[in-house]
């Protein structure tokens, strides 16, 4: 990939060189593992399932269990049904979860197996749930697997008991590590508000360490706080991409109003989420949010002569990508290329508004991208700072340009999935990156007479 | 075989139908059940028969991989292996067909064809590898004969890989795909006549963390070339140069058994198992390939830089081994090959192996497993989490040895880990190789972090509950 483009100018129109996004089961198989004690089931060939649980250890650094339904090629020509019955008799009987999320893949998808019929005729313990959702791999991305596995839990488990509300607010976090569920919930709480939050992976896969082994551990969203959604107020809907789908249910099944906003990463999100949650209850901000939003002020300008006017990459999955590049804008950089690989006109609309009332022209956007036009119009003009996911690693190494490592999947970087990059204290932190990527190269670039101590 | 058999079972599968999957080394007999189908509801370690292909064949630094499928299958094996090379990159740009809906309803052929085309004007490769997954395959693409329209119509070599994953749930069906791919690449042209040279083929070897680098150095300094390797830092002109060599060594058995018996039956090139993990299976190997050139010179070559590192890296092994001496590991691995030369490894380190399985291992391998293993150990066949945290903690296990997937269960129950699989980024083979593991296991298994894992939290018992 370190000449992933060839001389010359190209125009790539077929297939896809450097993915920046990968499939619909993924997602799903992420958000499922945000239930408690639930085990995510993909129904299809096991490489499938192998590849997943690879790539999410390799980015959350921590334990990825998932069953498969191992077809065969009997399978594949009479179809799964009996694979998945004994699946599902299977998985209770050795690993006894209290969910099973099933999934499907390209295989299951194209011959056609009827899993809701499937899982009827299944045996299921007292008590147990089954839910599925359908994730070809040849629709979206991941991220559009994401957000079917939380539609499905709300198709699945949401109710609603009478025409009464709870004042109480649902969070669909949309897809983002168990750091920031974990600062979410540490928000919306510090409001003295009662929250639930499906999925929610932290816990799970942040877990700590302890002498003992937990196959379901203690975190996830449980199966009651689920149902039990269908009687909140509100729903905030974080990332238009992986939560709009679920809250729109909530509000047609149980009439749960939804208000779609922004991931909160930026100053200008985590305001605009805050203020939904203020505005909605009517709470007081308390003292130690504002404090931290303060310290995001006062870091700002301090900082600002580091970043101001760079120009800025951005890439990886829609609705981080759309927050990023306005706390880019809110930072004085000018996001030249804005590029997702999850397809959806919406994404290029809303970034092009955003750079347009912030008086940016020149700029490229574009959704269903992959990396190899990334590289060309990099190529083509350089700019000073890449933020992205691990996959960005050799074109930053062929271009120079310091990359910060932003998304999904991280896949060479260590205690990223516990930090979080939401709310004010994501703000400080992705200040910190980007500020630090950007002295850490002038001090490597730095003639000797230049080198200085304090920067 | 069977009379030999020491394999008893071990009454404490989880579930009734892997019971025969499981045994103990020891004096009752049966054979272990194996090379079948996971069950299904299993949290299985197995991958596909594309994943097989896929590593034996992305090696081949100068091709293009192209995977014609959905696109999860090229993301989840872009740069996968680890698989270094001294000159092209293009192995490590990722090529898909990303095939849509429409796609799956009215067919994929124009797009693939499209691609390659759209591919070979970009980049002028050597070779194309088009690679069927399991929707190409399920909805009747045939990869063939877009490959061989596309060869005509370029004039260069567009191979199909039949490795759609659903044929089977074992990755060595996929390395037989790879084989055949290699076959078609390497078959000399009509009237082309090969000359043999005192060159060898280094089959089964892949130059993780350049690993065949360290091999190739060894043999040089004996007096021996190797022609290319199959497939670690290979290139397309060099593969066909392959029916050229006058010996193949065989590493990776379970990947190019097949390969070498065709080689020999086309081209009359003898082959020869070798083993490069471990100082002593390094030794042997190194005596094995000397011998077959019967040239006392070569020979001498060998002993002397057999004694030389030897009595280089004692002294650093019996470092660790003094550390090491009475540890006890498990060990879970793709292929039996690898699983029983470090069984080999621990024991030389003074440790002691409690448990032993692999993904696809076949019923020979396992006997061989079971002679070499003392009484009580666990054998087992693709085994599920579920067993492995079992056993681990039955066994009271000091370190684990296995790949990406066992890394955090080991951890979970505090238990050091080694990756011997695609995840590691030092060489492990040859002598310094052996040192190197040696290393790795003393780290983690003496690291002081288990003992912050053993003490009592502050004003409580269990960290973080």
């Amino acid at each position: 990939m370190l000449e992933c483009v060839p001389e010359g100018k190209i125009e790539h129109t077929t297939g896809k060189i450097n993915p920046a996004k990968t499939c619909q089961p993924i997602g799903a198989m992420y958000a499922s593992l945000g239930i408690h004690g639930c085990l995510p089931h993909s129904h299809g060939s096991q490489g499938c399932c192998a590849y997943h649980r690879m790539h999410l250890t390799r980015h959350f650094r921590d334990q990825v269990l998932a069953s498969s339904s191992s077809f065969t090629e009997g399978a594949s020509v009479f179809g799964g049904a009996s694979n998945l019955k004994t699946s599902i008799k299977n998985i209770f009987k050795i690993y006894n979860p209290d969910i099973i999320a099933i999934h499907t893949t390209c295989l299951s998808e194209t011959i056609g197996d009827d899993v809701p019929n499937i899982i009827k005729q299944s045996e299921i313990p007292e008590g147990k749930v089954v839910i599925h959702t359908n994730t070809p791999s040849y629709v979206g991305s991941h991220i559009t697997g994401f957000s079917n596995m939380c539609k499905s839990m709300v198709a699945y488990l949401a109710e609603a008991q009478g025409e009464t509300k709870k004042e109480q607010v649902n969070v669909l976090p949309g897809f983002v590590n168990p750091g920031d569920m974990r600062e979410i919930r540490r928000i919306v709480t510090a409001l003295g508000i009662k929250l639930v939050m499906f999925p929610d992976t932290s816990g799970v896969l942040d877990a700590p360490l302890t002498s003992k082994y937990q196959m379901f551990p203690e975190g996830g969203a449980t199966v009651a706080e689920i149902r039990d959604s269908g009687n909140s107020e509100v729903t905030l809907a974080l990332g238009a991409f992986a939560s709009n789908a679920a809250a729109d249910l909530l509000q047609e099944k149980c009439g749960v109003t939804g208000i779609p906003l922004k991931l909160p990463i930026g100053l200008k999100a985590t305001d605009d989420f805050i203020m939904a949650l203020k505005d909605w209850f009517g709470v007081e901000i308390p003292k130690e949010i504002a404090i931290e939003r303060g310290q995001v002020i006062d870091t700002l300008i301090d900082t600002h002569f580091h970043y101001q006017g760079k120009t800025v990459a951005v890439f990886g999955d829609p609705d981080h990508v759309i927050a990023m590049t306005e706390f880019a804008i809110t930072m004085g950089m000018v996001p030249k290329y804005v590029l997702t690989g999850t397809p959806g006109k919406e994404f290029e609309a809303t970034i092009t508004k955003m750079l347009g009332d912030a008086g940016i022209t020149g700029s490229k956007v574009k959704a269903e991208g992959d990396l190899f036009e990334l590289h060309e119009w990099i190529r083509e003009e350089k700019v000073d700072l890449m933020i992205g996911t691990t996959y960005g690693k050799y074109i930053a190494r062929k271009e120079d340009i310091p990359l910060v490592r932003f998304g999904f999947p991280i896949l060479d970087r260590a205690v990223h999935p516990l930090m979080p990059v939401v709310g004010y204290r994501g703000c400080l932190r992705l200040i910190e990156q980007i500020s630090n990527a950007l002295l850490e190269r002038r001090d490597r670039d730095a003639l000797d007479e230049d080198f200085e101590l304090v920067l | 075989m069977e009379e030999s058999c020491t394999l008893s079972r071990a009454a404490t599968a989880c579930i009734a139908e892997r019971q025969d999957s499981i045994l103990t080394t020891g004096k009752s007999r049966s054979r272990i059940h194996c090379t079948t189908d996971s069950l299904a509801g299993s949290v299985s370690q197995r991958a596909c028969v594309f994943c097989g292909a896929r590593v034996v064949l992305n090696p081949v630094t100068d091709a293009v991989h192209l995977v014609h499928g959905p696109i999860g299958c090229a993301t989840y094996t872009m740069d996968i292996r680890g698989s270094l090379s001294s000159g092209s990159e293009l192995f490590r740009t990722s090529f898909s067909t990303d095939m849509k809906e429409k796609d799956v309803i009215f067919g994929g052929e124009k797009k693939l064809a499209a691609c390659i085309d759209e591919i070979v004007e970009k980049y002028h490769p050597p070779a194309i590898f088009v690679y069927a997954t399991c929707v190409s395959g399920m909805i009747g693409d045939d990869i063939i004969a877009v490959c061989k329209a596309a060869s005509a119509r370029h004039n260069t070599e567009v191979i199909p890989v039949e490795s759609s994953g659903f044929i089977s749930g074992n990755k060595v069906v996929g390395y037989r795909a790879a084989a055949e791919a290699l076959l078609t690449l390497i078959r000399p042209k009509e009237g082309e006549i090969v000359e043999k040279t005192r060159k060898v083929n280094f089959l089964g070897e892949y130059n993780l963390a350049g690993e065949m680098w360290l091999t190739r150095r060894y043999l040089a300094e004996m007096g021996i070339e190797i022609n290319v390797a199959f497939t670690g830092d290979s290139t397309v002109a060099a593969l066909k140069r392959a029916p050229s060599a006058c010996l193949n060594l065989v590493q990776c058995t379970g990947s190019m058994h097949w390969v070498a018996t065709n080689l020999e039956r086309s081209f009359g090139t003898p082959y020869m198992d070798v083993n490069f993990f471990g100082p002593e299976n390094t030794a042997e190997s190194l005596r094995k390939i000397a011998a077959f050139y019967e040239d006392p010179a070569i020979s001498a070559r060998a002993e002397a830089l057999i004694a030389r590192e030897m009595s280089r890296i004692r002294p650093e092994i019996e470092k660790y081994r003094s550390k090491l001496r009475g540890k006890r590991a498990a060990i879970y691995l793709g292929g039996a090959y690898k699983a029983i030369a470090i069984i080999r490894q621990l024991r030389g380190l003074g440790m002691e192996i409690v448990l032993s399985g692999t993904q696809t291992g076949n019923a020979d391998e396992y006997e061989n497993m079971s002679r070499i293993l003392s009484e009580g150990t666990i054998i087992i066949d693709d085994a599920n989490p579920a067993e492995l945290e079992k056993f681990l903690i039955e066994k009271h296990v000091d370190v684990m040895i296995g790949g990406v997937k066992e890394r955090f269960l080991a951890y979970k129950l505090g238990i050091g880990f080694v990756d011997h699989n695609h995840d590691r980024k030092d060489g492990l083979a040859g002598f310094d190789g052996a040192v190197r593991f040696a290393r790795e296991v003393y780290v983690t298994t003496c690291s002081p972090v288990w003992k912050s894992l053993r003490t009592p939290a502050p004003g409580g018992t269990i960290h973080g509950q």
